[in-house]
């Protein structure tokens, strides 16, 4: 058997150090105040200033109009991240399901077209998009900032190929069952594709929540802010002799890490599960 | 339970291929009909035909009374068991039997009795609560049989159900097979290219050759008669030993050996003789006997196959193990045990009119030809 060996750990321990070091020293840094910040730049030390930025940053009503709490964005942020990962999963599911088992006529072709629009990024098509929206007057809202982000092919290209591997005669036995497409899919695939979708709402939660972007253009009105844009407004601050708060950018931050932190750790088992146990 | 009749039921696939060309059976109620052949022989289609699940080109497949051609699969009233067992991988297994009832709206006690009762007959009763991938492959094709059992359905259909199973298992499955099927009286058909399997289970086995029936019999028929050289080589184990020989005047030469038929030839000219391997052999001393010229021996333990040649045409004679073995063998055959075919069609030549299949067992008489 191996035994690990001091050098081993020394690596491990690298790695972890890179991942982690910019991290703490955020978090540090967020518990001095603005000021100090500005003044000695960023700290490892502990500021004492905890439980006072935090709480500023969740509860004080920000942004120009002041009506945004760091709380409210982070609702928006989980609105908006599990609005894409759950709206994308069930869309991909679908359509891969048509694909896969609806026999239609250039039923390929049209997998290769949906496959090419991984060539069509958001921000490649983001000026028609924002176009559509607001000839449909959805800027501003939940729904304009969610469905266009949904249709994924992505999402699509991993269930269609999951599809593919699970065996015929699964079908076959359903259809013998008396179960009709739609049985087939809620009591046999969706149950079998469990850990595919715990992968893919990982990626897909935490690509919402970091959107950028899209939230940008589509809401002007604060109420729709996500952390990702506090953080920024935050430092937006610089007029004059304003010093930004930086603290608070950097407590956001930490904040805004933690939801996407907490999904991977509890999909994390079932991730790990679908990888080693197979389940057809 | 119903009988099933399959009139003239071909399959076209694209591109005009006939993987099923105008077969007709007809299967009684409670039959276990095997269909065995080759990979390729369309054997497993026609199954599928039966079971809804490829369409039928031409023809019509009757469940009973009622044309099924264009019945949803899960209204045929058949069960079906997969090779795979095809088993729901995330259900327990009493979920996995039950599965087809819920569907069809079965009430909740009937389920639970239905179920138990398929359980007990299966012996996987200690099981029911546990997942597919928790079961040893005897025991999941227990499950997918249970599956079939619990619907109570008008046929069985079997596409390979053991092929994915260890010898052992094969055996004691196909024993367990058979019981059950023989229990319930349920009509079943059984796709298999296994000629043991289907010669141990049918009542009567179907033998298909490139989509088309060679011969349908009971297996013992089908092995003493078989129809064509390809029955002759597929049924039995090991295969139908094929010559080439010539009939002239009432007797048949192989080579430099001719034998004498009794006034039984069935035709003159040229034939293809069929040898079953444990018919062959030795001959005592002093009697009229082919020289054997032996290749390499395959010890099976309760016999010994012995591969050579007689006259430069390759053979294999089945033999007991006690018997020694030193160098060339002389043997000999039972002059009714011959198999004629037609060298051009590969069918089946009658003997003569005057053959009696009581008479006394007429040893071969031969002289050699030189």
């Amino acid at each position: 058997m191996y035994r690990t060996k001091i050098f081993d750990h020394v690596i491990l321990l690298f790695g972890v150090f890179i991942m982690v070091a910019p991290v703490v020293v955020a978090f540090m840094t967020s518990t001095h105040e603005a000021a100090d910040i500005h003044r000695n730049g960023l700290s490892l030390t502990w500021g004492g200033h905890f439980v006072e930025t935090y709480q500023t940053v969740l509860t004080r009503e920000g942004g120009f109009t002041g009506k945004i709490t760091g709380f409210n964005m982070m609702l928006n942020s989980m609105i908006l991240g599990l609005g894409f990962a759950v709206g994308k999963i069930v869309l991909s599911m679908l359509a891969a399901y048509a694909l896969v088992y609806f026999r239609f006529p250039l039923a390929t072709f049209f997998f290769w077209v949906i496959f090419t629009t991984l060539l069509l990024p958001l921000e490649v098509r983001i000026l028609p998009s924002y176009e559509v929206m607001n000839t449909l007057k959805l800027t501003n809202t939940y729904t304009g900032l969610i469905v266009p982000l949904l249709a994924s092919a992505t999402g699509t290209f991993y269930f269609r190929q999951f599809f593919k591997s699970v065996p015929d005669e699964l079908l076959e036995a359903a259809r013998i069952d008396g179960a009709g497409p739609f049985k087939f899919f809620i009591d046999v695939l969706v149950p079998l594709s469990r850990t595919m979708m715990a992968a893919i709402f990982i990626i897909m939660f935490v690509y919402g929540w970091n959107q950028y972007l899209w939230p940008t253009l589509m809401t002007t009105d604060e109420g729709f802010f996500t952390l990702v844009r506090g953080i920024k407004q935050i430092l937006l601050v610089w007029v004059g002799s304003n010093i930004p708060d930086y603290n608070e950018a950097f407590a956001l931050a930490i904040l805004a890490m933690l939801p996407p932190v907490m999904i991977v750790v509890i999909f994390q088992r079932w991730f790990i599960k679908g990888l080693t146990e197979s389940d057809k | 339970m119903a009988a099933i009749t399959i009139a003239e039921v071909s399959k076209i696939y694209h591109g005009n291929v006939e993987a099923v060309k105008s077969v007709s059976i007809d299967i009684e109620d409670g039959e276990f009909i095997v269909l065995v052949g080759p990979s390729g022989c369309g054997k497993s289609t026609l199954l599928r035909m039966v079971a809804g699940l490829e369409t039928i080109s031409k023809g019509t497949v009757t469940i009973g009374s009622r044309v099924i051609n264009d019945v949803d699969p899960a209204e045929r009233d058949i069960a079906m068991v997969f090779q795979n067992y095809a088993l729901y991988p995330h259900m327990t297994v009493y979920d996995n039997l039950a599965y087809g009832l819920k569907n069809r709206k079965t009430p909740k006690a009937e389920i639970d009795a239905r179920v138990a009762e398929a359980a007990r007959m299966l012996e996987i009763e200690p099981y029911l609560s546990r997942k597919p991938r928790a079961l040893s492959g005897g025991q999941r094709q227990r499950v997918a049989m249970g599956r079939a059992i619990v619907r109570k359905p008008a046929a069985f259909l079997f596409d390979e159900p053991l092929s994915n199973l260890d010898a052992k298992l094969r055996v004691s499955m196909r024993g367990e097979i058979k019981r059950l099927q023989k229990r319930l009286g349920t009509t079943s058909l059984y796709v298999t290219h296994d000629q043991l399997e289907a010669m141990t289970l049918a009542d009567r086995l179907v033998v298909l050759n490139g989509g088309r029936i060679e011969q349908i019999g009971r297996p013992l028929d089908v092995y003493h008669r078989p129809a064509s050289t390809f029955v002759a080589s597929f049924i039995g184990s090991p295969a139908m030993n094929l010559v080439k020989g010539q009939i002239e005047g009432g007797s048949l030469q192989i080579g430099l050996y001719r034998i004498e038929l009794g006034g039984r030839a069935p035709v003159e000219g040229p034939v293809t003789v069929g040898l079953r391997a444990e018919d062959l052999k030795l001959a005592g001393v002093g009697e009229d006997a082919m020289l054997f010229q032996v290749d390499y021996v395959e010890e099976l333990g309760a016999q010994r196959l012995v591969h050579g040649t007689i006259e430069g045409q390759a053979l294999t004679i089945a033999l007991s193990p006690e018997t020694p073995l030193s160098g060339d063998l002389a043997v000999t055959i039972a002059v009714d045990r011959l198999h004629f075919f037609s060298p051009e069609t590969g069918k089946r030549l009658e003997r003569g009119t005057s053959f009696v299949s009581d008479a006394p067992a007429q040893t071969l008489r031969l002289e050699t030809a030189s």
